[in-house]
């Protein structure tokens, strides 16, 4: 039995790790060039997996934070996310739990009906949306942004949370209806207390489909003061034919190490969410 | 009688009936309001000359569904759209598949292994696709320095992998490929152990072991999750803009220009809305596909 456990494990490694490396290959890249000067860079007799002339160097990163506005276009975007995911959790946590417990078989239909509103692209609905914004006033504006992006944040966290609660034992919530709690009061002193991992997943998945949203950005906002990282770096550190290749690795690993860390520390549970609203 | 109205209003909220459609309202009037309403708007706009500078356009009719034919551009957007969604996607059920297969056991270096799979998905794609901009350089391309020191390659004159139409729809293939498989491993892999025990322990008394096993057992109970995955590989890579926007701006002369691409240049920098609501919409019958194929089997995984 070990001998045959061993050399599954050997078969795993063997067909598993050649395609793990692949897919972070490229992350790794971005941290090799990020380390470079533009000497070692641009060096067609060098060797591009080892350092040499200068490298590795932090001049990149230096360059990055204090020549560039990529602090502001971090800051921008940090404040876009976390706004647009309190809207989404004020209009999310009641739907999401009306649709898992208070209604019946027309909830979980609606709650389908709501999931597959996601599935509309942005990229049918930039054009009228961007007329919106005109009309609206809010061209080349954080605020544009913030108006449109609950509409992909809110149907994918209504359909999370209602699979969170569906998997939230009633008994519970019972029992203190019967101790005489109101319904509200037993949502808030019972339900959200142990939905608070679910809440906690949507958080981190919402903000993370506002760091990565792209075609609305590019469409609405033109200012560089005003750009996010999913934009400002692209349109503002490709300069013509110039290329601040250090700068742009480092620029696109920064913020891609944190949000890896969350997803693969909550991604038990995005997995539950997920199909446990209905594909179960 | 001032006591008795909030005391009324109070046990109006105790009761399902109110206290649900109040709870649901919100989230859908905002739908309503950010998708249903721009929805019925593009589909007005596609019909008119509308412009960026006023919504009133006149009224046109289908040309705007139907001009577009004409164009050689339109017509190699809408093909590319199909060729890179269908063999980002056929590659992504492949791999995921086969990781998934593998990922599901316990085993030493699970979780580095896991995590390395998982980057390409937590990486916003917009940024990730500039490290694959680098790693395509016409000039310092690892892939190009690699494969020149394997002699694989011309040393003199390497592929450029952005340059040439052919090599240029293989690089965004790839990408989309490669940001796709870890969303598809980690549902597969849902998929996988979801299928309760007693099935393995039934088909093992059954005799049916290896192969038998996986065409008989296995693949059957995966199938409905895995089109899931695979539905929403389709309507991620059908609509998405970013890769082909850093890539190649849709070149080299067009030869990699896609739907949600040509609309975006028709009607954002080249200012005609109607148009490009159009070239747009041309996406819908995709995306009702799509939805249909998924609600029947959304139904289907919750019956096993």
């Amino acid at each position: 039995m070990p001998l045959r456990r061993r050399r599954e494990s050997l078969l795993t490694y063997l067909v598993v790790g050649p395609f793990a490396i692949m897919l972070a290959f490229p992350f790794y890249w971005m941290l090799w060039t990020a380390l470079k000067t533009e000497q070692d860079l641009y060096n067609v007799e060098s060797v591009p997996f080892s350092f040499s002339q200068g490298s590795p160097t932090f001049d990149n990163v230096r360059f990055l934070f204090e020549d560039t506005q990529y602090l502001r276009w971090i800051g921008n975007t940090v404040l876009v996310g976390a706004v647009v995911v309190a809207i989404t959790l004020l209009v999310s946590i009641p739907a999401g739990y009306a649709l898992a417990r208070l209604s019946g078989r027309w909830g979980t239909s609606l709650g389908v009906g709501i999931f597959l509103v996601y599935l509309v692209p942005p990229t049918l609905l930039f054009l009228p949306l961007s007329r919106l914004v005109a009309e609206l006033g809010l061209q080349d504006q954080l605020a544009s942004l913030i108006v449109v992006y609950p509409s992909f944040t809110i149907p994918f966290s209504v359909w999370l949370l209602m699979g969170f609660f569906k998997t939230i034992p009633r008994e519970l919530e019972e029992a203190a209806l019967v101790d005489g709690a109101s319904r509200l009061r037993t949502l808030l002193r019972i339900v959200f207390p142990i939905s608070l991992p679910g809440i906690l997943t949507v958080v981190i998945f919402a903000f993370s489909l506002c760091v990565g949203e792209f075609i609305y950005a590019v469409s609405f906002i033109t200012t560089s003061t005003n750009k996010t990282i999913s934009t400002g770096i692209y349109t503002e550190l490709i300069r013509g034919d110039v290329f601040y290749w250090g700068a742009l690795m480092a620029a696109t690993l920064i913020p891609s190490i944190p949000l890896a860390l969350f997803y693969n520390l909550f991604l038990d549970r995005f997995i539950a969410g997920f199909t446990g609203g209905a594909f179960r | 009688m001032e006591a008795v109205a909030p005391r009324r209003r109070r046990k109006l909220l105790e009761e399902r009936r109110f206290l649900a459609p109040l709870l649901i309202a919100p989230a859908i009037i905002v739908i309503a309001l950010l998708v249903g309403g721009p929805l019925v708007l593009a589909a007005y706009l596609s019909l008119t000359d509308a412009t960026a500078g006023s919504l009133s356009g006149s009224f046109v009719g289908f040309d705007n569904y139907v001009d577009p034919w004409r164009d050689p551009n339109f017509r190699k957007a809408l093909q590319n759209t199909i060729v890179f969604t269908l063999v980002a996607n056929a590659i992504v059920v492949v791999v995921a598949a086969l990781l998934a297969h593998f990922l599901l056991r316990d085993f030493r270096g699970k979780w580095l292994l896991r995590l390395l799979v998982l980057l390409p998905w937590a990486a916003p794609v917009a940024l990730s696709t500039i490290g694959w901009l680098w790693i395509f350089d016409s000039l310092f391309s690892v892939v190009n320095w690699t494969a020149k020191e394997l002699h694989l390659v011309d040393r003199f004159n390497p592929p450029q992998w952005l340059g040439d139409p052919n090599l240029a729809m293989a690089s965004v293939i790839t990408v989309h490929a490669w940001r796709l498989i870890p969303f598809a491993t980690v549902i597969m892999i849902a998929g996988l152990a979801s299928i309760p025990k007693e099935v393995d322990d039934a088909a093992a008394v059954d005799g049916a072991t290896g192969l038998r096993k996986l065409f008989r057992v296995t693949l059957p109970l995966q199938l409905p999750i895995a089109t899931i995955a695979v539905l929403f590989g389709i309507v991620f890579t059908a609509t998405d803009m970013a890769v082909v926007y850093i890539l190649t701006r849709g070149g080299p002369f067009n030869s990699t220009q896609m739907l949600p691409m040509w609309a975006f240049q028709t009607g954002i920098q080249g200012g005609s809305l109607g148009p490009g609501a159009a070239i747009a919409l041309y996406l819908l019958p995709v995306l009702a596909v799509v939805t249909v194929l998924m609600l029947l089997f959304a139904r289907r995984v919750e019956v096993t």
